[in-house]
């Protein structure tokens, strides 16, 4: 038996699937941050997998701007969450609908 | 074989630490659990050969971006426990499962249904041909190659991703910044200071 870049692309359709669920359920401003790491993660392994099927190097470099842009939303996001706890005790979502004018 | 056992240890690790993720009452847990996905994750890619990535992976994801989220969270005292049991919009969970579910079909069938049949020694009709434009050179470390593709032929969104992350610091700061003292910090409860 060997490793194919099958069982790459179902492993991360599987864990896209699972932070796609958590992002729609959890009330938890960040958790649902957490959520969406998982579902870049799910794409980077499949950017890696495709990487290598493809003898391509040009899916490593997506990856690695995949990793700068996570790293952006996580600052501008967590912000956003701290600014709101400042006002509200809870940073679930629904502490957001504040935000509408 | 041994490749075998390192993916489905790994794919094990990783859909743990997913599963804790979405599950875990405490939102400490989840941060911690999102370590073991990340570390999964970095082991797939030294297991394909792609090293570089998988100390980015280490040191960005689970030091940088998961230390954040511990910082947020102890720092503010957000780490209640949040009440699984109760579901705030009826029928929530069952229309985010199928939804999930759809997009794993979706997904699954883009992956193993689609037209372009290039690659038929991986099992799945993947799109795509074999690289032509740049193709790794196993003469050549990782670390060498990843950096050679970014300077050269992307070097263009390397200097964009640099003026995102400028503008992503300025926004946090700006946003945390506190404006004319007008808001309340609650140092304990019962006790407002200015």
């Amino acid at each position: 038996m060997e490793v194919t870049t099958t069982w790459y692309l179902v492993l991360s359709a599987v864990l896209f699937s699972i932070g796609l669920f958590g992002l729609l359920t959890r009330r938890n401003a960040l958790v649902m941050f957490m959520c969406v790491e998982l579902m870049l993660n799910a794409a980077n392994i499949a950017f890696v997998a495709f990487s290598g099927a493809l003898n391509d190097i040009a899916g490593q470099t997506a990856v690695f701007f995949v990793l700068v842009v996570a790293a952006a939303e996580v600052v501008v996001g967590l912000s956003i969450v701290v600014a709101l706890l400042r006002r509200r005790p809870s940073a679930t979502a629904d502490d957001f609908a504040e935000l509408k004018g | 074989m041994v490749d075998v056992i390192v993916f489905a240890v790994s794919a094990l690790i990783i859909l743990a630490g997913a599963l804790g993720v979405i599950a875990s009452k405490n939102t400490v847990h989840a941060a911690l659990s999102l370590v073991l996905t990340f570390v999964g994750v970095a082991v797939l890619f030294i297991q394909q050969e792609v090293h570089f990535l998988a100390v980015v992976q280490i040191v960005v994801y689970g030091g940088a971006v998961v230390v954040l989220f511990l910082f947020v969270i102890m720092l503010l005292g957000v780490d209640t426990e949040e009440d699984m049991a109760i579901e705030p919009i009826a029928g929530q969970r069952s229309s985010a499962a199928l939804t999930a579910g759809v997009m794993l079909a979706l997904i699954l069938g883009g992956f193993f249904l689609s037209g372009d049949t290039g690659n038929e020694g991986n099992g799945v009709a993947l799109t795509g041909r074999p690289s032509l434009a740049a193709p790794i050179d196993s003469g050549k470390t990782n670390a060498v190659q990843l950096g050679e593709d970014l300077f050269t032929r992307n070097v263009l969104a390397f200097e964009v991703t640099g003026l995102l992350l400028t503008i992503a610091t300025v926004g946090a700061v700006v946003m945390i910044r506190n404006r004319g003292g007008e808001d309340l910090v609650v140092d304990e409860p019962g006790t407002a200071v200015r």
